[in-house]
Protein backbone atom coordinates (compact mmCIF):
# COMPACT_ATOMS: atom_id res chain seq x y z
CA UNK A 1 0.00 0.00 0.00
CA UNK A 2 2.00 2.97 -1.24
CA UNK A 3 -0.64 5.41 0.03
CA UNK A 4 1.40 5.53 3.23
CA UNK A 5 4.49 6.67 1.33
CA UNK A 6 2.40 9.22 -0.52
CA UNK A 7 0.86 10.47 2.72
CA UNK A 8 4.29 10.78 4.31
CA UNK A 9 5.54 12.77 1.32
CA UNK A 10 2.55 15.11 1.65
CA UNK A 11 3.17 15.60 5.36
CA UNK A 12 6.85 16.25 4.76
CA UNK A 13 6.13 18.91 2.12
CA UNK A 14 3.47 20.61 4.23
CA UNK A 15 5.80 20.61 7.24
CA UNK A 16 8.36 22.48 5.18
CA UNK A 17 5.76 24.97 4.01
CA UNK A 18 4.56 25.42 7.60
CA UNK A 19 8.07 26.39 8.66
CA UNK A 20 8.26 28.92 5.84
CA UNK A 21 4.89 30.38 6.77
CA UNK A 22 5.51 30.25 10.49
CA UNK A 23 2.31 28.26 10.89
CA UNK A 24 1.51 26.58 14.19
CA UNK A 25 -1.07 24.15 12.90
CA UNK A 26 -2.85 22.91 9.82
CA UNK A 27 -6.60 22.73 9.35
CA UNK A 28 -6.89 21.35 5.85
CA UNK A 29 -4.69 20.02 3.11
CA UNK A 30 -6.30 19.91 -0.30
CA UNK A 31 -4.85 17.37 -2.65
CA UNK A 32 -5.63 17.01 -6.32
CA UNK A 33 -5.90 13.34 -7.15
CA UNK A 34 -6.18 12.38 -10.78
CA UNK A 35 -8.46 9.53 -11.71
CA UNK A 36 -5.43 7.78 -13.23
CA UNK A 37 -2.93 8.55 -10.49
CA UNK A 38 -3.16 5.05 -9.07
CA UNK A 39 -4.07 6.24 -5.59
CA UNK A 40 -7.10 5.21 -3.57
CA UNK A 41 -8.43 8.36 -1.82
CA UNK A 42 -9.90 6.44 1.14
CA UNK A 43 -6.64 4.62 1.77
CA UNK A 44 -4.82 7.91 1.42
CA UNK A 45 -7.02 9.64 4.00
CA UNK A 46 -6.46 6.77 6.42
CA UNK A 47 -2.69 6.89 5.95
CA UNK A 48 -2.68 10.66 6.13
CA UNK A 49 -4.24 10.65 9.60
CA UNK A 50 -1.50 8.31 10.79
CA UNK A 51 1.28 10.22 9.08
CA UNK A 52 0.16 13.50 10.67
CA UNK A 53 0.51 12.27 14.21
CA UNK A 54 3.20 14.04 16.16
CA UNK A 55 3.73 16.70 13.49
CA UNK A 56 2.49 20.24 12.98
CA UNK A 57 -0.24 18.62 10.86
CA UNK A 58 -1.69 16.71 13.78
CA UNK A 59 -5.47 16.68 13.43
CA UNK A 60 -5.43 18.12 9.91
CA UNK A 61 -8.11 17.11 7.46
CA UNK A 62 -7.27 15.83 4.00
CA UNK A 63 -9.57 16.98 1.23
CA UNK A 64 -9.14 15.13 -2.02
CA UNK A 65 -10.13 16.91 -5.14
CA UNK A 66 -10.73 14.33 -7.88
CA UNK A 67 -9.55 15.25 -11.35
CA UNK A 68 -11.18 13.34 -14.19
CA UNK A 69 -9.07 11.69 -16.85
CA UNK A 70 -9.35 13.46 -20.20
CA UNK A 71 -7.52 12.73 -23.42
CA UNK A 72 -7.24 14.35 -26.84
CA UNK A 73 -6.37 12.86 -30.19
CA UNK A 74 -3.77 15.00 -31.91
CA UNK A 75 -4.84 13.69 -35.32
CA UNK A 76 -8.53 14.55 -35.24
CA UNK A 77 -8.62 16.88 -32.20
CA UNK A 78 -11.34 14.84 -30.58
CA UNK A 79 -11.48 14.96 -26.78
CA UNK A 80 -12.92 12.38 -24.46
CA UNK A 81 -13.21 11.26 -20.86
CA UNK A 82 -10.82 8.37 -20.38
CA UNK A 83 -12.81 6.60 -17.67
CA UNK A 84 -11.14 3.97 -15.51
CA UNK A 85 -9.62 1.73 -16.70
CA UNK A 86 -8.71 4.44 -19.15
CA UNK A 87 -9.44 4.35 -22.85
CA UNK A 88 -6.41 6.07 -24.31
CA UNK A 89 -6.74 5.22 -27.98
CA UNK A 90 -8.79 7.58 -30.14
CA UNK A 91 -12.24 6.08 -30.66
CA UNK A 92 -12.19 7.35 -34.27
CA UNK A 93 -8.64 7.12 -35.55
CA UNK A 94 -6.38 4.13 -35.36
CA UNK A 95 -2.67 4.51 -34.75
CA UNK A 96 -3.00 8.12 -33.76
CA UNK A 97 -1.20 10.07 -31.13
CA UNK A 98 -3.15 10.70 -27.98
CA UNK A 99 -2.22 13.18 -25.35
CA UNK A 100 -3.44 13.08 -21.80
CA UNK A 101 -5.02 16.38 -20.77
CA UNK A 102 -5.61 15.48 -17.15
CA UNK A 103 -5.94 12.56 -14.78
CA UNK A 104 -2.40 11.88 -13.54
CA UNK A 105 -2.39 14.68 -10.95
CA UNK A 106 -1.11 13.94 -7.51
CA UNK A 107 -0.40 17.27 -6.06
CA UNK A 108 -0.88 19.43 -3.03
CA UNK A 109 -3.13 22.27 -4.13
CA UNK A 110 -3.67 24.38 -1.02
CA UNK A 111 -3.01 24.27 2.68
CA UNK A 112 -5.21 26.04 5.20
CA UNK A 113 -3.26 26.96 8.31
CA UNK A 114 -4.81 26.83 11.74
CA UNK A 115 -5.47 30.03 13.62
CA UNK A 116 -2.63 31.00 15.92
CA UNK A 117 -4.46 31.93 19.16
CA UNK A 118 -1.66 34.11 20.52
CA UNK A 119 -1.34 35.99 17.29
CA UNK A 120 -5.09 36.55 17.08
CA UNK A 121 -5.16 37.92 20.60
CA UNK A 122 -2.24 40.18 19.83
CA UNK A 123 -4.05 41.53 16.80
CA UNK A 124 -7.22 42.13 18.79
CA UNK A 125 -5.31 44.09 21.38
CA UNK A 126 -3.94 46.46 18.77
CA UNK B 1 -1.53 36.44 7.72
CA UNK B 2 -2.92 34.68 4.70
CA UNK B 3 -4.38 31.50 6.06
CA UNK B 4 -4.41 29.58 2.84
CA UNK B 5 -1.24 28.79 0.97
CA UNK B 6 -1.46 27.92 -2.68
CA UNK B 7 1.33 25.36 -2.72
CA UNK B 8 0.78 23.56 -6.03
CA UNK B 9 3.49 20.98 -5.38
CA UNK B 10 3.58 17.58 -6.99
CA UNK B 11 3.69 14.95 -4.27
CA UNK B 12 6.15 12.72 -6.10
CA UNK B 13 8.32 15.59 -7.23
CA UNK B 14 11.15 14.71 -4.90
CA UNK B 15 11.27 11.14 -6.20
CA UNK B 16 10.96 12.29 -9.80
CA UNK B 17 13.80 14.75 -9.37
CA UNK B 18 16.01 12.15 -7.73
CA UNK B 19 15.17 9.66 -10.47
CA UNK B 20 16.07 12.15 -13.16
CA UNK B 21 19.39 12.84 -11.48
CA UNK B 22 20.15 9.13 -11.14
CA UNK B 23 19.30 8.59 -14.80
CA UNK B 24 21.72 11.36 -15.78
CA UNK B 25 24.48 10.14 -13.46
CA UNK B 26 24.20 6.58 -14.72
CA UNK B 27 24.00 7.63 -18.35
CA UNK B 28 27.23 9.58 -17.90
CA UNK B 29 29.01 6.34 -17.03
CA UNK B 30 27.26 4.34 -19.73
CA UNK B 31 24.76 2.49 -17.54
CA UNK B 32 21.03 2.24 -18.09
CA UNK B 33 18.44 0.83 -15.73
CA UNK B 34 15.68 -1.56 -16.75
CA UNK B 35 12.84 -1.49 -14.23
CA UNK B 36 10.89 -4.77 -14.15
CA UNK B 37 7.39 -4.80 -12.69
CA UNK B 38 5.19 -7.83 -12.18
CA UNK B 39 2.94 -9.73 -9.84
CA UNK B 40 4.43 -12.63 -7.89
CA UNK B 41 4.49 -15.81 -9.96
CA UNK B 42 4.83 -14.06 -13.30
CA UNK B 43 8.00 -15.94 -14.12
CA UNK B 44 10.08 -12.78 -13.85
CA UNK B 45 12.99 -14.40 -12.04
CA UNK B 46 13.19 -17.29 -14.51
CA UNK B 47 13.16 -14.90 -17.44
CA UNK B 48 15.72 -12.61 -15.86
CA UNK B 49 18.02 -15.53 -15.07
CA UNK B 50 17.93 -16.54 -18.74
CA UNK B 51 18.60 -13.02 -19.93
CA UNK B 52 21.47 -12.50 -17.50
CA UNK B 53 23.07 -15.77 -18.57
CA UNK B 54 22.82 -14.66 -22.16
CA UNK B 55 24.31 -11.28 -21.30
CA UNK B 56 27.28 -13.02 -19.77
CA UNK B 57 27.70 -15.30 -22.79
CA UNK B 58 27.64 -12.30 -25.09
CA UNK B 59 30.05 -10.31 -22.98
CA UNK B 60 27.52 -7.63 -22.06
CA UNK B 61 28.28 -6.18 -18.64
CA UNK B 62 24.98 -6.67 -16.86
CA UNK B 63 23.99 -6.64 -13.21
CA UNK B 64 20.78 -7.22 -11.32
CA UNK B 65 19.27 -5.81 -8.19
CA UNK B 66 16.29 -7.64 -6.81
CA UNK B 67 13.94 -6.11 -4.29
CA UNK B 68 11.90 -8.37 -2.09
CA UNK B 69 9.77 -8.08 0.96
CA UNK B 70 11.60 -10.88 2.73
CA UNK B 71 13.27 -13.93 1.13
CA UNK B 72 16.58 -14.34 -0.63
CA UNK B 73 15.74 -17.07 -3.10
CA UNK B 74 15.51 -14.79 -6.11
CA UNK B 75 18.99 -13.43 -5.61
CA UNK B 76 20.47 -16.90 -5.27
CA UNK B 77 18.78 -17.99 -8.48
CA UNK B 78 19.91 -14.92 -10.37
CA UNK B 79 23.46 -15.24 -9.07
CA UNK B 80 23.73 -18.57 -10.92
CA UNK B 81 24.00 -16.54 -14.11
CA UNK B 82 27.39 -15.29 -12.95
CA UNK B 83 26.64 -11.57 -13.12
CA UNK B 84 26.76 -9.31 -10.05
CA UNK B 85 23.49 -9.61 -8.15
CA UNK B 86 22.33 -7.69 -5.13
CA UNK B 87 19.39 -8.55 -2.95
CA UNK B 88 17.55 -5.71 -1.29
CA UNK B 89 15.06 -6.39 1.44
CA UNK B 90 12.50 -3.62 1.58
CA UNK B 91 11.33 -4.67 5.01
CA UNK B 92 7.68 -4.51 4.16
CA UNK B 93 7.79 -1.52 1.83
CA UNK B 94 5.79 -2.30 -1.29
CA UNK B 95 7.99 -0.51 -3.79
CA UNK B 96 11.45 0.88 -4.43
CA UNK B 97 12.08 4.61 -4.63
CA UNK B 98 14.79 6.37 -6.60
CA UNK B 99 16.72 7.46 -3.53
CA UNK B 100 16.71 3.93 -2.10
CA UNK B 101 17.97 2.52 -5.37
CA UNK B 102 20.70 5.15 -5.60
CA UNK B 103 21.80 4.26 -2.07
CA UNK B 104 22.00 0.56 -2.91
CA UNK B 105 24.09 1.19 -6.01
CA UNK B 106 26.73 3.17 -4.15
CA UNK B 107 29.78 1.01 -3.60
CA UNK B 108 28.22 -2.00 -5.28
CA UNK B 109 27.45 -1.41 -8.92
CA UNK B 110 30.57 -2.25 -10.94
CA UNK B 111 31.77 0.79 -12.86
CA UNK B 112 31.66 -0.94 -16.25
CA UNK B 113 28.02 -2.04 -15.96
CA UNK B 114 26.04 -1.29 -19.07
CA UNK B 115 22.68 -2.79 -18.09
CA UNK B 116 21.26 -2.85 -14.61
CA UNK B 117 18.10 -4.90 -14.28
CA UNK B 118 16.01 -3.96 -11.28
CA UNK B 119 13.52 -6.57 -10.22
CA UNK B 120 11.03 -4.36 -8.40
CA UNK B 121 8.91 -5.56 -5.49
CA UNK B 122 6.34 -8.08 -6.70
CA UNK B 123 3.14 -6.16 -7.20
CA UNK B 124 1.62 -4.09 -9.98
CA UNK B 125 0.22 -1.23 -7.94
CA UNK B 126 2.77 0.64 -5.88
CA UNK B 127 5.94 0.38 -8.00
CA UNK B 128 4.06 1.93 -10.93
CA UNK B 129 4.09 5.38 -9.28
CA UNK B 130 7.83 5.54 -8.71
CA UNK B 131 10.34 6.43 -11.38
CA UNK B 132 13.64 4.76 -10.49
CA UNK B 133 15.71 6.56 -13.08
CA UNK B 134 15.16 3.75 -15.53
CA UNK B 135 15.51 4.11 -19.26
CA UNK B 136 13.24 1.18 -19.96
CA UNK B 137 10.24 0.13 -17.92
CA UNK B 138 9.03 -3.39 -18.52
CA UNK B 139 5.85 -4.98 -17.24
CA UNK B 140 5.57 -8.74 -17.18
CA UNK B 141 2.51 -10.91 -16.91
CA UNK B 142 2.18 -14.63 -17.47
CA UNK B 143 -0.50 -16.16 -19.69
CA UNK B 144 -1.97 -17.74 -16.57
CA UNK B 145 -2.81 -14.34 -15.08
CA UNK B 146 -5.65 -13.69 -17.51
CA UNK B 147 -6.43 -11.28 -20.33
CA UNK B 148 -7.86 -8.52 -18.15
CA UNK B 149 -4.63 -7.92 -16.24
CA UNK B 150 -3.90 -4.66 -18.14
CA UNK B 151 -7.32 -3.29 -17.20
CA UNK B 152 -6.95 -4.29 -13.57
CA UNK B 153 -3.56 -2.57 -13.33
CA UNK B 154 -3.84 0.36 -15.74
CA UNK B 155 -1.00 2.39 -14.19
CA UNK B 156 1.49 -0.48 -14.44
CA UNK B 157 0.54 -1.39 -18.00
CA UNK B 158 -0.21 2.18 -19.01
CA UNK B 159 3.29 3.37 -18.14
CA UNK B 160 5.16 0.37 -19.57
CA UNK B 161 7.59 0.81 -22.41
CA UNK B 162 7.60 -2.90 -23.13
CA UNK B 163 5.10 -5.59 -22.16
CA UNK B 164 6.35 -9.16 -21.83
CA UNK B 165 3.89 -12.04 -21.67
CA UNK B 166 5.66 -14.99 -20.12
CA UNK B 167 4.97 -18.74 -19.99
CA UNK B 168 3.70 -18.90 -23.58
CA UNK B 169 4.09 -22.69 -23.42
CA UNK B 170 1.07 -22.62 -21.09
CA UNK B 171 -1.05 -20.39 -23.34
CA UNK B 172 -3.07 -23.28 -24.76
CA UNK B 173 -3.80 -25.11 -21.51
CA UNK B 174 -4.54 -21.82 -19.75
CA UNK B 175 -6.93 -20.82 -22.54
CA UNK B 176 -5.10 -17.51 -22.95
CA UNK B 177 -6.94 -15.18 -25.35
CA UNK B 178 -4.07 -13.34 -26.97
CA UNK B 179 -6.23 -10.96 -29.00
CA UNK B 180 -8.23 -9.89 -25.97
CA UNK B 181 -5.04 -9.30 -24.02
CA UNK B 182 -3.56 -7.21 -26.82
CA UNK B 183 -6.75 -5.15 -27.12
CA UNK B 184 -6.64 -4.47 -23.39
CA UNK B 185 -3.01 -3.38 -23.56
CA UNK B 186 -3.81 -1.11 -26.54
CA UNK B 187 -6.64 0.47 -24.58
CA UNK B 188 -4.39 1.71 -21.78
CA UNK B 189 -1.15 2.06 -23.72
CA UNK B 190 -1.58 2.40 -27.49
CA UNK B 191 1.59 1.64 -29.42
CA UNK B 192 3.51 -0.27 -26.76
CA UNK B 193 5.32 -3.40 -27.93
CA UNK B 194 4.04 -6.71 -26.55
CA UNK B 195 6.34 -9.74 -26.70
CA UNK B 196 5.56 -13.33 -25.73
CA UNK B 197 8.28 -15.40 -24.10
CA UNK B 198 8.73 -18.92 -22.89
CA UNK B 199 11.80 -19.87 -20.92
CA UNK B 200 10.92 -23.55 -21.42
CA UNK B 201 10.67 -23.36 -25.22
CA UNK B 202 13.25 -20.64 -25.67
CA UNK B 203 10.64 -18.40 -27.31
CA UNK B 204 12.07 -14.89 -27.81
CA UNK B 205 15.00 -15.56 -25.54
CA UNK B 206 17.19 -12.48 -25.46
CA UNK B 207 14.42 -10.01 -26.23
CA UNK B 208 14.85 -8.17 -22.95
CA UNK B 209 18.58 -7.92 -23.49
CA UNK B 210 18.18 -6.71 -27.06
CA UNK B 211 15.58 -4.05 -26.26
CA UNK B 212 17.66 -2.82 -23.33
CA UNK B 213 20.82 -2.67 -25.43
CA UNK B 214 18.96 -0.78 -28.15
CA UNK B 215 17.81 1.85 -25.67
CA UNK B 216 21.33 1.98 -24.24
CA UNK B 217 22.62 2.65 -27.75
CA UNK B 218 20.30 5.62 -28.06
CA UNK B 219 17.14 4.15 -29.62
CA UNK B 220 14.04 5.97 -28.44
CA UNK B 221 11.95 3.92 -26.05
CA UNK B 222 8.18 3.96 -26.41
CA UNK B 223 6.52 6.95 -24.75
CA UNK B 224 3.22 5.83 -23.23
CA UNK B 225 0.24 8.18 -23.41
CA UNK B 226 0.04 8.17 -19.62
CA UNK B 227 3.65 9.29 -19.34
CA UNK B 228 3.24 12.28 -21.61
CA UNK B 229 0.53 14.56 -20.32
CA UNK B 230 -0.25 17.47 -22.60
CA UNK B 231 1.72 20.65 -22.15
CA UNK B 232 3.91 19.28 -19.39
CA UNK B 233 7.54 19.86 -19.97
CA UNK B 234 9.10 16.80 -18.34
CA UNK B 235 10.44 17.58 -14.91
CA UNK B 236 9.44 21.22 -15.04
CA UNK B 237 8.92 22.92 -11.71
CA UNK B 238 5.30 23.76 -12.44
CA UNK B 239 3.35 20.67 -13.32
CA UNK B 240 0.32 22.78 -14.16
CA UNK B 241 0.45 25.26 -16.94
CA UNK B 242 -3.16 26.23 -16.49
CA UNK B 243 -3.86 29.34 -14.51
CA UNK B 244 -5.13 28.25 -11.14
CA UNK B 245 -8.84 28.28 -10.79
CA UNK B 246 -8.35 27.83 -7.07
CA UNK B 247 -8.50 31.36 -5.87
CA UNK B 248 -7.36 30.69 -2.40
CA UNK B 249 -9.95 32.00 -0.01
CA UNK B 250 -8.41 34.40 2.44
CA UNK B 251 -9.16 34.80 6.10
CA UNK B 252 -12.60 33.82 7.11
CA UNK B 253 -13.70 32.45 3.77
CA UNK B 254 -15.02 28.91 3.91
CA UNK B 255 -12.58 26.29 2.73
CA UNK B 256 -13.76 23.95 0.08
CA UNK B 257 -17.48 24.08 0.46
CA UNK B 258 -18.59 24.91 -3.04
CA UNK B 259 -18.50 22.88 -6.18
CA UNK B 260 -14.98 22.17 -7.29
CA UNK B 261 -13.56 24.12 -10.14
CA UNK B 262 -12.14 20.98 -11.72
CA UNK B 263 -15.25 19.63 -13.28
CA UNK B 264 -14.93 21.64 -16.45
CA UNK B 265 -12.38 20.93 -19.14
CA UNK B 266 -8.94 21.99 -18.09
CA UNK B 267 -7.53 25.15 -19.47
CA UNK B 268 -4.19 23.54 -20.17
CA UNK B 269 -1.87 25.34 -22.43
CA UNK B 270 -1.53 22.91 -25.33
CA UNK B 271 1.77 21.13 -25.73
ZN1 LIG C 1 -8.54 10.75 -33.56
Amino acid sequence: MHEMSIAMAVVCQVEEAARTHGAVGVETVTLQVGELAGVVPDALRFSFALACEGTVLSGAELVTDQVAGRARCTSCAREWETGLPPRLGCPRCTDSRTELLSGRELQIATVRWAEDPQRTRALEEL
Amino acid sequence: MCRVADLQQAVLERNDTRAERLRTELAARGTIVVNLLSSPGSGKTALLETELRLARERGVAAAALTADLATENDARRLARSGVPVKQVLTDGLCHLEADMLAGHLTGWLPEATRLLFVENVGNLVCPASYDLGESLRVVLASVTEGEDKPLKYPAAFGLAQLVVVTKQDLAQPAGFDREAFLANVRQVNPGVEVVGTSVRDGLNTGVLLERALAVGAGAAAHRPVMARPAGHAHGGPHPHDAPHTHDAPHDGAPGHGGPHPHDGPHAHVGG
